[in-house]
């Protein structure tokens, strides 16, 4: 080939198509088909997202997953943790993308109707990887009653929807709903939007 | 057009479209051309390999550097911080972005040639997203890259000839400097000291990427200096490389700079903690350590060491010597002896405020600290230079017309740590620090609890007799990487109203400034193009530029700096 190319795009264009499409499946499929889909390339073990009656264990967790109840949470102190399939012996921890931040808070805390609907026994889940560079979230400033992620201090409120309060994250963390099962916590559909950033 | 044949001119035009103009070929990079770069170019991160940052290049001059405009402009379509130098070879840039790009610019018209984007795992922590550059080497492009791979790329199309992981991203290893060539060999080190890695230098046949060596910044027992780690602490050390080492070929010695140990409290890793926070002289044929001078012995600051030492033969006391200069994190401007086979001190003295250290011993350079102001468990702890030292990893520069060697400083600021965390185990893929998040985040204070009339200080020092020529002080902090110039010139931005600056070398004197898209955090380069002299810098602010903006802004008025990334080219007007 004669140097320098004549343009760029015949260069370029190959790759660039091929890293969209790839991704295009991802966000596709999250958008709202459940089921099958492969998170990431050919590295993947698990390759599902969380799913409606999966459980959620303790991230860190060796052996038996044990399902998680509202009051094994304490208000203020964050547990991470990942989804697992009820008679499962392994979590679906495949991929950090699985990963939730459980926070559990009073019933008069929650006046927000649309965050209510959310919860069970007061706990609200989030994923727990930062829409900002992927980092993990899981540290609770009781003062501005926000979490923060500490690669690069973006702040999530969850009482108003984790919306962005400050630093860099372009976006929401995506909440996982959950409900009751007795005392157990189950999730009630899969994550309102895709975990993790969203460019390259 | 008249008396030129129509087959002429239209050769002549798609000739000058296709460009650019001095090279038909890629000018293929080799060891005796990197040893004596040309003064037209730019081959490596800081221009030579001694680390000087200084282009030789005189067109551009402190009489006629109020004329710089900009000859063209490129959007990297990448936002966080930008810090790679524009490298040139003959007409040809290379420039690296945020997102793991690599962009092949004609260096002249700015028109892209080719662009490698290697895609990065969704789910990749990304602690420091950003890179310092490609090497160059051969008929090749190399680049380190934050899911931690090494990535060669044929330099005319920019396709991948072999691409390497040297350490796993899944437990936070990840590079972002620009690796190091010589001698037929690619030389990287990894970041990850605030998650629990054991550092390392490794190096890769540049043709095959095979590895060839790797030496492990952290001695383990049994090793040379594995006695100052009890235990098995030694495995998650630290030690990180994430600066270009610098290469002395008399010897065939580069020297790189250690990070900080982990984690951060010292109760569990009493020692010395070799070799942390410490310049090493590693042998780039076998990798062997030649010689090494350690900074801060069991540092509990986080005043990593990374940056390299610049390597200068100056006379010392009547004494013509190999000398290694590095302006600390700990705040102290370091002067050492390079040899064949050891690093020796020679002076050292503090170039910001620092109420750590009570002294330095005169023969070693080993500093006595003050147990006030070590923090750890137990008690919150307030120290000075912060977390960020007196200069982090913006390089400094030596300008070999002047004698002066130029340090973008940071004074009059301080750290407060909170009583360490309970020590918990290291656990792959999650932070290894020790401290609360919260107060390493909030953890900035100005000296005197008062803002100060000024932080960032552009200093010129002579190193040979210890004395300050002049210093540009700032009211607010700098972030900058310095550019020095035969044109009796320095150039630095790296302050959050978006300046980019130059300076008289010999006096201080501000010449000329422009504002920039974005904050400037970018190595500078200069290079030289039919005969025109351009000066070249990477607009875009972010990482730790941002970190320490956050910081002031939880401690006054707060300041934005936007952020997206910018190739910003100035060359005179043609006369």
């Amino acid at each position: 080939m004669s140097w320098p190319p004549a343009r760029s795009d015949e260069v370029v264009s190959g790759a660039l198509l091929e890293s969209h499409s790839r991704r295009s499946v991802l966000y596709l499929a999250v958008a709202g088909v459940a089921g099958l889909l492969p998170l990431q390339g050919a590295q993947a073990e698990e390759p599902t997202l969380p799913k409606v009656s999966d459980l959620l264990a303790r991230d860190g967790s060796e052996g038996k997953p044990i399902a998680l109840k509202a009051s094994d949470l304490e208000p203020g102190k964050p547990v991470l943790a990942f989804p697992f399939e009820l008679d499962a012996n392994k979590m679906r921890d495949g991929s950090r993308l699985n990963k939730v931040v459980l926070l559990r808070f009073d019933e008069v805390s929650l006046d927000d109707d649309e965050t209510k609907a959310r919860t069970a026994g007061g706990v609200l889940a989030f994923s727990a990887v930062c829409t900002h560079q992927a980092c993990d979230v899981k540290t609770w400033l009781a003062a501005e009653k926000a979490l923060v992620c500490f690669c690069h201090s973006s702040k999530f409120l969850p009482l108003e929807g984790a919306r962005v309060i400050a630093g860099p994250a372009p976006r929401a963390l995506p909440f996982l709903p959950l409900k009751l099962d007795g005392e157990v916590l189950v999730v009630a559909g899969t994550f309102s939007t895709p975990p993790g950033p969203q460019k390259a | 057009m008249r008396g030129r044949s129509k087959t002429a001119a239209l050769a002549a035009a798609l000739f000058s479209f296709v460009g650019p103009a001095s090279a038909a070929d890629y000018a293929p990079v080799t060891d005796a051309r990197l040893q004596d770069p040309e003064p037209h170019n730019w081959l490596m991160y800081r221009g030579n390999y001694g680390g000087w940052g200084y282009s030789p290049l005189a067109r551009i001059t402190a009489a006629n550097v109020s004329g710089l405009q900009l000859a063209w402009s490129y959007s990297t379509g990448q936002v966080e911080g930008h810090q790679s130098p524009p490298i040139v070879n003959n007409g040809v840039m290379f420039v690296t972005t945020p997102g793991a790009q690599v962009i092949a610019l004609d260096a002249k018209t700015g028109s892209e040639l080719w662009r490698y984007k290697k895609e990065l795992p969704a789910e990749l922590q990304q602690l420091h997203p950003t890179n310092r550059g490609v090497a160059l080497y051969g008929d090749k492009v190399y680049v380190a890259t934050v899911d931690c791979h090494l990535v060669a790329l044929d330099a005319k199309t920019g396709k991948v000839v072999w691409d390497k992981a040297p350490a796993d991203w899944k437990s936070i290893h990840y590079m972002t400097l620009a690796p190091l060539a010589a001698k037929g060999k690619i030389m990287v080190g990894s970041s990850g000291g605030e998650t629990g890695v054991r550092g390392f230098v490794a190096a890769f046949d540049a043709e095959t990427g095979n590895e060839v060596w790797r030496t492990w910044t952290i001695a383990a027992p049994g090793e040379p200096g594995g006695n100052t780690w009890p235990g098995e602490s030694y495995k998650n050390g630290g030690g990180s490389i994430w600066i270009t080492g610098t290469y002395d070929p008399a010897t065939n010695l580069a020297f790189w700079g250690t990070g900080n140990p982990a984690p951060w409290p010292t109760e569990g890793r009493k020692g010395d903690n070799l070799y942390t926070t410490s310049t090493i002289a590693l042998d780039v044929d076998s990798g062997k350590l030649k010689g090494y001078h350690q900074y801060t012995p069991n540092d509990a600051w986080d005043w990593d060491e990374v940056s390299a030492p610049v390597l200068i033969d100056a006379t010392v006391n009547g004494k013509l010597s190999k000398l290694a200069v590095h302006a600390a994190r700990d705040g102290y401007l370091w002067v050492l002896e390079r040899t064949s086979d050891k690093i020796n001190f020679v002076n050292a003295w503090p170039y910001v405020y620092n109420d750590v250290f009570t002294g330095i011993d005169k023969s070693t350079g080993r500093p006595s600290y003050d147990p006030s102001k070590v923090p750890g468990a137990g008690r919150a702890v307030k120290f000075c230079p912060s977390l960020w030292g007196g200069k982090d990893w913006p390089p400094e520069a030596y300008n070999p017309k002047t004698g002066l060697f130029y340090v973008p400083a940071n004074n009059n600021l301080c750290a407060e740590l909170p009583a360490a965390d309970k020590p918990t185990p290291y656990k792959a893929g999650d932070l290894y620090i020790g401290y609360p998040i919260e107060g390493v985040l909030g953890s900035l204070r100005f000296k005197d609890n008062t803002k100060p009339d000024s932080i960032g200080e552009l200093q010129a020092w002579d190193v040979t007799t210890g004395k300050l020529r002049w210093a540009h002080k700032f009211p607010t902090f700098q972030w900058a990487p310095l550019l020095t110039t035969g044109g009796n010139l320095v150039f630095a931005g790296g302050t959050n109203d978006r300046m980019f600056r130059a300076f008289d070398a010999e006096t201080g004197n501000a010449l000329w400034q422009t504002p920039m898209p974005s904050g400037v955090t970018g190595v500078p380069s200069s290079f030289e193009v039919d005969g025109e002299q351009y000066v070249a810098v990477l607009a875009g602010w972010g990482v730790d530029a941002q970190r320490m903006q956050d910081g002031f802004n939880s401690l006054g008025a707060k300041t934005i700096v936007p952020q997206g990334g910018v190739v910003m080219v100035y060359k005179l007007a043609k006369s």
